[in-house]
């Protein structure tokens, strides 16, 4: 069985094997050029008319969603990947928690943002603020970062020197305290959560006309820019001393100490830009959808995001944004997908890590890394 | 905290803690004997528990059983539900290694990918149920009819706690014998201790995981089948949080360590009853993760420490 | 050239001790791999570890470097108490090593290993790194380099250095070409440049070895300190293995070196310490341990009485 997925595999990567190397041998003006215009296109996409690609749009089936909606979580979720991915593929760690942050940068906006949340209402009573006062939703940006920057440092810090499946399980652990701390408590909005999260225009209104409920264009205009510019700041770190060192600590962290590299400081800098990462996609992905509640964020849709990075390629930015693309799209654009999306995910995953286990697009090194330690296997004495 | 109540009915308390935690007691066997070979947290032991249940309860409905039948259908019940969860989640587990571990072993693939597999493999089962059975809870008759057996001051023990804690101490008994006295048992502490050697000396390392597997298998099916007992429900997602304590459980008592599993088991089904009681039940599934954070912190080797490859178990 | 070490002025002795190894013991559970080794390294030297296998030199290179924790005693350098402190500390403070087993970083380029090792003394943090913001006057050699294998110099370039000329550059983009730079210097210096960007796990053996020295070197440490740099070399490479020693002690660093052959170890060293079993069984200059009985007995098994 195994064998036939294989024969698969080896044809599609004869057809596509050649792709990446093509692509990098193209002088740099070109790339570039190229990448402008794929940028373009993705700005371009809500308006998708071209008459070969029509049929990608989620409403091109009846009652199919609104597709600048899904344009919106995909580009939520490729955040997400991105965020993941410098913990996961840059640093090595394996984090099984990471939708927490992404609940702490909702959570954020929410109880600070909203004039429902009961923490507006306690901050309302004791500075004497009127009722519809919350704070301003540009405002919940920095505080969004600072609170899952630190707690990215508050899990990190104990966690980081722990060995890699142990590390997993309490970042496991991790993200389901948090999540049933805001189910349990009050002043979290509990089971029931939180609503009337405000957008960039303020808090959910008929008025609001750019950033409404109706149109999701601006919405997913808004998180694109801020995934370009997230992708442009990771390769920047990538490029530098920190990318070496994450690179170092991953190959030999031992060796990596002896020449000077501080391990636990560049590891805990990992989680605290991963979690800020995540906690911008949780704060976009809560303030279009104007309320949060417990349930969504749970165990399970943080290992989808695992998913998704592993899938598409970890350690590469192009391969982690495709699978958080299709976990994004996919169920939406078939719908009876849906049922079985986590399925299909689960088994992409264990084909993937059977067959393909640097992903679908892999980073170079990684891939190589496999390869090498497969051909280093001892022959077994049966 | 309502230190009242569980002061008050403190042997209560204790003796509910106990008889829960026997039954992570035998699912953290699972984890613990493949963590203590191979180095892998086999996430997918969760579901080989749930699968057991799903088995038990189908055994049970193919049997024809009611709510409180007479003594001889108990004991058949009791007997096939064993049987079928045994079986089922016996073979799930070896099936796993087989189509899934081994190759893995053979790629020689970094230990992250293996859990990462682990993980994939433990939705698959989950959902894969899910979509079968349903995303409901499904009962179970009441097969073994809940019944005072001992009274100790205000303290209240069932009929179902001591069939939980004696079979699962029996279990324990079991395996140790067999770790320890079979020579099966040997070349499972040989791999545990030095796969290499191990090879060399005419150990079949396939066969001694594959042996590994089904007793983690085995002896969640026979814990399948006391939560049926108990609880008499079952959904495709119980193994989620099941696992999860249960891996507590291995991790609390010493992760590679068998008697450490029953220790950090029944410990652990304490704490919990405990936590509960003092704060309110939605708090009771925090306690276990509370616990894991704190060992994994402070002591990650554990209460009774690491140790399958020495000879005491 | 190689960054040379300030050398002490000529005629000053006794020269400056650099490292200190004060009664140190390593027990690793109911073994004891070093057993009160006391021994000190002065500035210049190259001091010689040898010993038969298992006598606990590497353990020794482990303590010093922060791999372990000594159970008692302790380290100096440069008066300063090093054992204890983390291992990217020791580095900091001017001990650079290399591995008795290899320990590149296998999916890295020869360059890129060596880069690792210059990021170590330069000052970019992970914030300068992504907003590089703290700019510094750009010297012209540092400005960016206009295209000259093409005899074209493409416009865009020009508005580059204009721009540089005027901003200065960033200190990160300025310590990565100067760690570039010195990176080639040293993969030169070491004799590979020609495969500087290879990656490491496919060097020959030789290149590997003396890749480890390059990135040793990179971070600019006062002390070297090989593990049998020379392990699995043919006596040509071995020659050049004892010119590079010598060439790294003359700009100035103080090399410390195990080593199991003899020769080499006599050729190139000032000084001798012997271990056997944990413990130092002889100290002095290389004709003095050669003469040894305890020396020879240790590494021939003959009895020490016996002539």
């Amino acid at each position: 069985m195994t064998d036939i997925l294989r024969k698969v595999n080896d044809s599609r990567q004869r057809v596509t094997g050649g792709i990446g190397e093509r692509w990098r041998a193209l002088p740099r003006w070109q790339r570039w050029l190229g990448f402008a215009a794929f940028v373009a296109f993705l700005y371009y996409l809500p308006y998708l008319g071209i008459p070969g690609l029509v049929w990608l749009r989620t409403d091109y089936i009846s009652n199919g969603t609104n597709w600048a909606s899904v344009l919106f979580i995909c580009a939520v979720y490729v955040l997400v990947a991105i965020g993941l991915n410098v913990v996961v593929g840059l640093a090595g760690l394996l984090d099984l928690g990471y939708v927490g942050f992404f609940a702490v940068g909702a959570y954020s906006v929410a109880l600070f943002g909203s004039a429902n949340s009961p923490v507006v209402h306690m901050i309302q009573a004791q500075f004497g603020m009127p009722k519809g006062w919350a704070v301003a939703w540009a405002v919940c940006i920095p505080l969004a970062l600072v609170l899952t920057m630190i707690s990215g440092v508050i899990l990190g810090w104990p966690t980081l020197r722990l060995r890699g499946d142990y590390l997993a399980i309490v970042t496991l652990g991790f993200g389901e305290i948090i999540r049933i701390v805001a189910r349990n408590s009050e002043w979290a909005g509990a089971a029931q959560g939180i609503n009337g999260i405000p957008g960039p225009q303020g808090a959910p209104s008929p008025d609001n006309h750019i950033f409404g409920l109706l149109d999701a264009k601006p919405w997913y205009w808004l998180a694109l820019t801020v995934v370009l510019v997230m992708v442009f700041a990771v390769r920047r770190l990538e490029n530098s001393r920190v990318g070496r060192a994450w690179l170092a600590i991953r190959e030999d962290e031992d060796a990596a100490a002896v020449m000077g590299v501080h391990g636990f400081k560049f590891k805990l800098w990992a989680f605290a830009i991963g979690a800020a990462l995540g906690g911008i996609s949780g704060l976009l992905f809560a303030s279009r959808q104007g309320f949060v509640e417990p349930l969504g964020f749970n165990a399970q849709l943080s290992i989808l995001f695992v998913a998704m990075v592993v899938v598409g390629g970890s350690g590469n930015m192009a391969g982690v944004a495709l699978g958080a693309f299709l976990l994004a799209y996919l169920p939406e654009r078939f719908r009876d997908f849906n049922n079985v999306r986590v399925l299909v995910f689960g088994l992409a995953l264990v084909l993937v890590m059977l067959l393909r286990p640097q992903g679908l697009i892999p980073s170079r090194r990684r891939a190589r890394e496999l390869k090498d330690r497969a051909e280093e296997a001892p022959v077994n004495v049966a | 905290m309502n230190f009242d109540e569980l002061f008050g009915h403190l042997g209560q308390h204790t003796v509910d803690g106990l008889a829960k935690g026997a039954i992570y007691a035998l699912v953290a066997l699972g984890y613990t004997l493949v963590y203590g070979v191979l180095k892998l947290i086999n996430f997918a032991h969760s579901e080989v528990f749930m699968v057991g249940t799903f088995a038990v309860m189908g055994t049970w409905a193919l049997l024809g059983a009611t709510d409180g039948p007479s003594f001889g259908m108990v004991v058949l019940l009791v007997v096939a539900g064993l049987a079928a969860g045994a079986l089922a989640s016996g073979a799930t587990a070896v099936a796993v290694e087989r189509i899934a571990y081994r190759r893995l072993r053979r790629m020689n693939a970094p230990p992250l990918i293996f859990l990462i597999t682990a993980i994939g493999l433990s939705l698959v089962l989950a959902e894969a149920f899910g979509l079968w059975q349903g995303r409901i809870v499904k009962g179970m008759p009441d097969v073994v009819r809940h019944d005072i057996w001992l009274t100790i001051g205000n303290t209240e023990i069932s009929n179902r706690q001591i069939i939980t804690v004696v079979a699962a101490l029996g279990m324990m008994f079991a395996l140790d014998r067999f770790i320890n006295g079979t020579r099966y048992g040997r070349g499972v502490r040989a791999v545990a201790q030095n796969p290499d050697t191990a090879a060399l000396m005419g150990v079949n390392q396939d066969r001694v995981i594959m042996l590994i597997f089904l007793l983690g298998g085995l002896l969640a099916g026979a814990a399948a089948l006391l939560w049926s007992i108990r609880y008499g429900i079952t959904k495709f997602d119980i193994g989620f949080l099941v696992g999860l304590k249960a891996f507590t459980a291995a991790v609390l008592g010493g992760i590679g360590n068998l008697r450490g599993a029953l220790v950090g088991g029944l410990l652990l089904g304490v704490v919990e009853v405990y936590s509960a009681t003092l704060t309110s039940s939605s708090w009771e599934d925090v306690a276990a993760f509370v616990v894991l954070v704190v060992v994994l912190l402070f002591r990650p080797t554990g209460l009774l420490g690491e140790s399958l490859g020495r000879a005491r178990a | 050239m190689l960054p040379k070490q300030m050398s002490s002025p000529e005629g000053e002795s006794p020269r400056e001790v650099l490292l200190e190894v004060d009664q140190v013991t390593l027990r690793f559970g109911g073994v004891v791999a070093l057993d009160d080794v006391s021994f000190t390294l002065r500035k210049g030297e190259i001091l010689g570890l040898i010993g038969p296998n298992g006598a606990g030199k590497t353990t020794c290179f482990n303590a010093m470097t922060g791999v372990y924790r000594p159970s008692s005693g302790q380290v100096r350098f440069a008066g300063t108490q090093v054992s204890g402190r983390k291992p990217h500390q020791i580095n900091r403070m001017g001990i650079g090593r290399t591995f008795q087993n290899i320990r590149l970083f296998p999916e890295m380029t020869a360059l890129e290993n060596v880069l690792v090792g210059t990021d170590a003394r330069h000052k970019t943090s992970v914030v300068g790194a992504l907003f590089r913001l703290y700019r510094v006057k750009a010297k012209p050699e540092e400005l960016p380099v206009v295209d000259a294998a093409n005899g074209a110099v493409r416009s865009w370039q020009q508005v580059r250095r204009a721009f540089a000329r005027v901003l200065g550059i960033s200190r990160h983009t300025l310590e990565e070409r100067a760690g570039e730079h010195k990176a080639l210097e040293l993969l030169r210096f070491v004799g590979i440049a020609d495969r500087a960007n290879e990656l490491a796990r496919n060097l020959p053996y030789g290149y590997q070895r003396r890749l480890e020295i390059a990135r040793a070197l990179a971070t600019e440490p006062q002390l070297l300190c090989l593990d049998e740099p020379a392990a699995g070399f043919n006596p040509a490479e071995k020659a050049d293995l004892l010119q590079l020693i010598r060439r790294i002690r003359d700009n100035g660093y103080t090399v410390l070196l195990i080593e199991h052959d003899m020769r080499l170890v006599m050729g190139v060293t000032d000084r001798i310490v012997v271990l056997e079993f944990g413990k130092k069984i002889a100290e002095g200059t290389p004709a003095e341990v050669r003469e040894n009985p305890k020396v020879i007995a240790a590494y021939l098994g003959v009895p020490a009485d016996a002539a």
